[in-house]
């Protein structure tokens, strides 16, 4: 019982390593969505695609915050999601009301 | 479970920001309330959005922003966004000096950040006249900018707290979820960061 409960504790801290790895691979990955965004900008590439590929990018990055460095990949995170993305959809109602009455 | 477990627990729990019902209360009402700051910031992006071009005269976003200090800024939140999962993944780990560590670290790196959104202002409002009373354009931008920064400020009082006041106490299931909470709160701030990095600056100066 004794050896069971070690093993069980090694398993578990190799699996934090492991998570943790994870994280750092999605620090690089938003280090590197960020520096293609700043790097599009710069560049002479029509402004509409750059508009485009830049919200694309942002949207990705906060995915990768939301996931891995807010955990809600782990289980446990229904009613979570269903609160938060709840104020995101009226978020998004918010903004596109406002961009389509001074836009159009 | 009763007072004693949760002061001093014997063996500390796979999650232990979420071992207690209060705990599990705060999980659960801190994304809840996570989804209305999403409202709130939404309101004023979609403002901003609106206003952008109201400039009753005055220099335009283009004219103003300058990329390097914003990359500088967001590395500095992305960074602190990190180390605030560092001190998670310490939290879990019952390893309480390193999650007091990384925790400071990151309320180094939130302090460098604002930092650069003080001068920031400072130089948009000598230099450039540019206030929040100056057109639409400047109180939709201070609005919003100045919300998240006003976030910056209250997360790092947040964090800070959290250091001092447990510094002699150690972890337990007790400050676990407290601790939990703060980086939740910390990664939304770089959330909203993204984007306001992203629809106001870069998308400013294209």
């Amino acid at each position: 019982m004794e050896e069971r409960a070690t093993f069980n504790e090694e398993f578990i801290k190799e699996k934090r390593r492991q998570d943790m790895r994870h994280q750092v691979l999605t620090f690089s990955m938003l280090i590197i969505f960020t520096l293609i965004s700043f790097g599009m900008v710069m560049s002479d590439l029509n402004a509409m695609f750059v508009r485009m590929v830049i919200i694309l990018f942002a949207v990705v990055q906060v995915g990768f915050q939301l996931y891995y460095f807010m955990h809600m990949n782990e289980k446990g995170h229904g009613m979570p999601s269903l609160l938060f993305y709840g104020g995101c959809f009226a978020g998004f109602l918010t903004v596109l009301g406002l961009v389509v009455l001074t836009w159009w | 479970m009763t007072e004693q477990d949760i002061m001093n627990p014997k063996k500390m729990p796979l999650q232990p920001e979420k071992a207690t019902l209060e705990g599990k209360n705060k999980f659960l009402g801190f994304w809840f309330f996570l989804g209305g700051e999403a409202v709130l910031f939404a309101s004023l992006f979609g403002t901003y959005l609106a206003l952008n071009g109201s400039l009753n005269g005055g220099k335009s976003a283009e004219e103003m922003f300058g990329l390097p200090l914003v990359f500088i800024m967001t590395m500095l939140l992305l960074t602190s966004s990190l180390t605030s999962v560092y001190a998670m993944h310490h939290l879990r780990n019952n390893d309480f000096k390193r999650l007091q560590l990384w925790m400071s670290i990151t309320v180094i790196l939130g302090l460098g950040f604002l930092a650069c959104e003080i001068y920031e202002f400072y130089h948009y409002i000598t230099d450039y006249g540019f206030t929040f009373r100056s057109s639409a354009f400047g109180s939709a931008f201070y609005t919003l900018v100045g919300f998240h920064g006003g976030h910056v400020v209250f997360g790092l009082a947040w964090i800070t707290a959290l250091i001092v006041r447990n510094a002699k106490r150690g972890l337990n299931l007790y400050n676990a979820p407290k601790y939990y909470i703060a980086s939740l709160y910390w990664h939304f701030i770089d959330v909203v960061w993204v984007f306001i990095f992203t629809v106001v600056y870069l998308m400013g100066v294209l």
